[in-house]
């Protein structure tokens, strides 16, 4: 495993020399320290728990630093159900985190809503938030949640996430505006 | 099971039990709204009773009883009371249980508080108004506990849609309201 | 250490004392709202707390749940009761088992089946509560001595209950929410081997069990944090609800499983911890004292558990077997409406409760005959609990909010239902 991960980095950084790619390098070193901010709510937290544990531990992949406050985090993983009373709470958080910021909604009650169809769960944490990766599992098992996180540091080396791509989008419009002026 | 309790309850005060029962061995007592607050404290300080351990307050919404099996009498109507307000009390001492219900109309569905008598009720009857809309009198504080301030309605009774929400907040391009879809299967 | 003028002149920014006004010379008494939640690391789950302090000192604290209402009654009152078991899975979802047990009992309850399953179903549902009951403990204590800063203890329990949660997979096919136990027994027998792996799981457990009590028990840092930290008197236990470990530490001698035993219980030799003082400390050797009987429990249970069936044959809860719903008609629209209907219990109320991780854990189901219930009440131990919370940190420090948050062991689900 170590040796396929030292030959992935020479691969892309050699790839990207070639094609003059080098504005791919921070997105590289994003995807490989992801500092997650793990709004727990309710019964997937257990998972977390166990994906941050030895056995499924999720530090090989850098993002094993939990930081509880939204201003030194850039991973919002939504764990659990989101309620209509919790929405609120959530966007203040997700607002309060710098820009590139990503979203996870870790289990099927963060995606749709799970099978709660009621006046107090949410149908999904992206009534609240747009969300770049979902999981869906009630609770996912672990080895489907480091998969996820696979999928989105891909996401994030293509500069695919949600406030990525808002991120070009703005300045693609200030540029034109500032070349009309 | 022992009904003892239940009648030395009946006989201390016979004026405020309407009923007493003992389905599956639970011992239950129908109680008098206006005599709730002395049967509390007598079966609180009275050393037979010695009912110390709250165990649960809640209400039962019977808006859509129709029970299988049983005549068409015992159905609900609109002459009939539709809320019970249930009581469940504990002995540490004597191990025994019994379980108040106090039945109330729809019009006026108020119900004395026993909060300060056992604190927790006090959570508890703020669940029951918050779930069901009963008015607990002499309640320190009785505001909604589970749902936000902003809700209305009381969602646990029976005529309220279990779909119906009600949001705070929503991304910027949805709407807050959407239009409900039709669902297929919409039962009960 | 500056003289009081001086520490005055650099807290108030550089003017003379003489010219600040008299409400100014002291530094401000008003009291300050801080606000704990609902996202917080420590609140498990999500509970808000509006503390109002006066320096550090917690003056009133309003505790503020429902962040997690999932509306368990609502939904229950829309599924067949079978349907229900996978709700129940989620209101204490650290100890699971215990909550498909409690419903399951409810429903025999009022069905009159208490005490005629087959008694190897008894024995396999004590045997998986037990297991769940060791994951709930070793999760609270984990997650609380994180809190507190240790991590190790925190690693080395998830790792412990990583193994039991590999043998709840193998059990009942999920590592969680396992939905396993059914009305009338379980829905499948033990798997093979589990008793030699569950006994070296056992044996695994109480080493590192020792290593973990080596680390914290006698760890300056975590009794200085714990002891004398939230305590709560005999009487005032009993009169706010307290049950379970809670109750235990401050002195009550109540157990579900011995005062009002069930199942298989008045089989099986168990001792009950007490404490003295209810504080945290005191509540967290409760619940290691009862981790170890629950291990004794279990080797109990692995050498007594008999064969034979793990569902009973009574035609109003089980399914057919399988043969005999495809090839005759009469058991296909048996198994049709079974699932369909839902197991159709009769009318009428009951309240059945056993002892969860929490306390007791019971049901109070209104049945109108159909296969789904009219009401669903769970009298949830979290819930009481967390109202004793103001009452608990009333003249202690904001940072004594987080172990005695983390000793009361409010699950959100079960809270919040």
């Amino acid at each position: 495993m170590g040796v396929e991960l030292t030959t992935t980095r020479l691969e892309d950084a050699a790839k990207w020399a070639k094609q003059g790619k080098l504005a791919r390098i921070p997105d590289w070193g994003r995807k490989f320290s992801l500092f997650t901010y793990p709004f727990v709510t309710a019964c997937c937290g257990m998972e977390f728990m166990s994906v941050a544990a030895p056995k499924y531990d999720i530090a090989r992949f850098g993002a094993e630093f939990p930081r509880f406050s939204p201003r030194q985090s850039d991973l919002l993983m939504i764990v659990g159900t989101i309620t209509e009373k919790q929405g609120p709470a959530l966007k203040r958080v997700y607002d309060q985190m710098a820009e590139p910021k990503w979203v996870i909604a870790f289990g099927v009650c963060a995606s749709t809503g799970g099978f709660y169809q009621n006046y107090h769960a949410m149908p999904g944490a992206d009534q609240v938030i747009p969300v770049d990766v979902y999981i869906p599992g009630c609770p996912p098992r672990p080895e489907q949640v480091l998969d996820a996180l696979m999928m989105l540091m891909d996401r994030i080396q293509d500069g695919r996430g949600h406030s990525q791509l808002r991120l070009k989008r703005e300045s693609i419009i200030a540029k034109q505006t500032e070349a009309e002026e | 099971m022992s009904k003892k309790v239940l009648d030395a309850l009946t006989a201390a005060h016979p004026g405020a039990v309407v009923r007493t029962a003992s389905p599956h061995g639970d011992d239950t007592a129908w109680i008098k709204r206006d005599e709730l607050v002395k049967v509390a404290t007598f079966l609180r300080d009275d050393p037979n009773m010695l009912f110390d351990a709250p165990v649960f307050c809640t209400c039962i919404d019977w808006l859509d009883w129709k029970p299988v099996g049983r005549p068409v009498a015992e159905h609900w109507d609109e002459s009939k009371p539709r809320f019970t307000v249930a009581y469940q009390l504990r002995s540490t001492k004597h191990k025994h249980r019994i379980r108040l219900e106090i039945e109330l109309p729809e019009a006026d569905p108020r119900c004395p508080s026993l909060a300060d008598m056992w604190p927790a009720f006090n959570w508890q009857e703020r669940e029951t108004f918050d779930m069901y809309g009963i008015r607990f009198e002499g309640h320190p504080d009785l505001r909604r506990i589970f749902l936000y301030e902003e809700f209305v309605g009381y969602p646990l009774r029976k005529d309220y849609p279990k779909e119906k929400r009600q949001p705070l907040v929503r991304r910027d391009d949805l709407p807050i309201n959407p239009i409900k879809a039709p669902h297929a299967g919409e039962h009960k | 250490m500056a003289d009081a003028q001086t520490l005055k002149q650099l807290v108030l920014g550089r003017k003379d004392v003489q010219d600040l006004s008299d409400t100014e010379q002291d530094l401000p008494p008003d009291l300050m709202t801080v606000n704990m939640g609902p996202s917080h690391p420590a609140m498990h789950g999500t509970v808000r707390i509006v503390l109002t302090v006066d320096g550090e000192k917690i003056v009133k604290g309003d505790v503020q749940p429902g962040y997690l209402h999932r509306c368990f009654e609502k939904e229950s009152e829309h599924a067949t009761y079978t349907q229900v078991f996978p709700y129940t899975d989620r209101l204490n979802y650290v100890s699971p088992m215990i909550n498909n047990c409690g419903w399951a009992m409810v429903a025999e309850k009022l069905m009159g089946l208490t005490g005629k399953l087959p008694r190897r179903a008894e024995y396999v549902r004590v045997i998986v509560s037990e297991m769940s009951r060791i994951t709930d403990h070793l999760t609270c204590v984990g997650a609380s001595a994180m809190e507190l800063g240790a991590f190790t203890p925190f690693l080395y329990l998830l790792k412990c209950r990583e193994w039991l949660y590999e043998l709840l997979e193998k059990v009942s096919g999920a590592r969680l929410t396992h939905s396993y136990v059914r009305i009338g027994g379980v829905s499948k027998d033990l798997p093979e081997g589990f008793g030699p792996e569950l006994t070296a799981c056992l044996d695994k457990i109480a080493s590192v069990m020792v290593e973990c009590e080596t680390l914290l028990n006698n760890n300056k840092i975590f009794r200085d944090r714990m002891a004398g930290i939230g305590a709560i008197s005999k009487e005032d236990a009993i009169k706010t609800g307290c049950v379970g470990p809670i109750a235990r530490s401050a002195g009550v001698d109540y157990d579900v499983r011995r005062d009002y035993p069930y199942s298989i219980y008045p089989e099986l030799e168990f001792d009950v911890p007490l404490g003295t003082t209810g504080d945290c400390y005191d509540r967290y050797l409760v619940r290691l004292e009862e981790l170890k009987q629950c291990i004794r429990i279990l080797r109990q249970c692995l050498v007594q558990i008999p064969d034979g069936p793990v569902m009973s044959d009574d035609h109003r809860v089980a399914l057919p077997a399988k043969q005999a719903t495809y090839n005759t008609i009469e058991s296909m629209i048996r198994h049709f409406k079974h699932i369909m209907d839902g197991v159709r219990v009769p009318a009428g109320e009951t309240y059945a409760f056993l002892e969860g991780g929490n306390g007791e854990l019971g049901f109070f189901v209104v049945s109108d005959g159909t296969g789904r219930p009219y009401k669903a009440y769970v009298r949830s131990p979290s819930f009481v609990h967390l109202s004793t919370a103001e009452m608990l940190f009333k003249n202690h420090f904001i940072a004594d909010v987080v172990p005695i948050f983390g000793m009361i062991n409010m699950i959100g689900g079960e809270c919040d239902k």
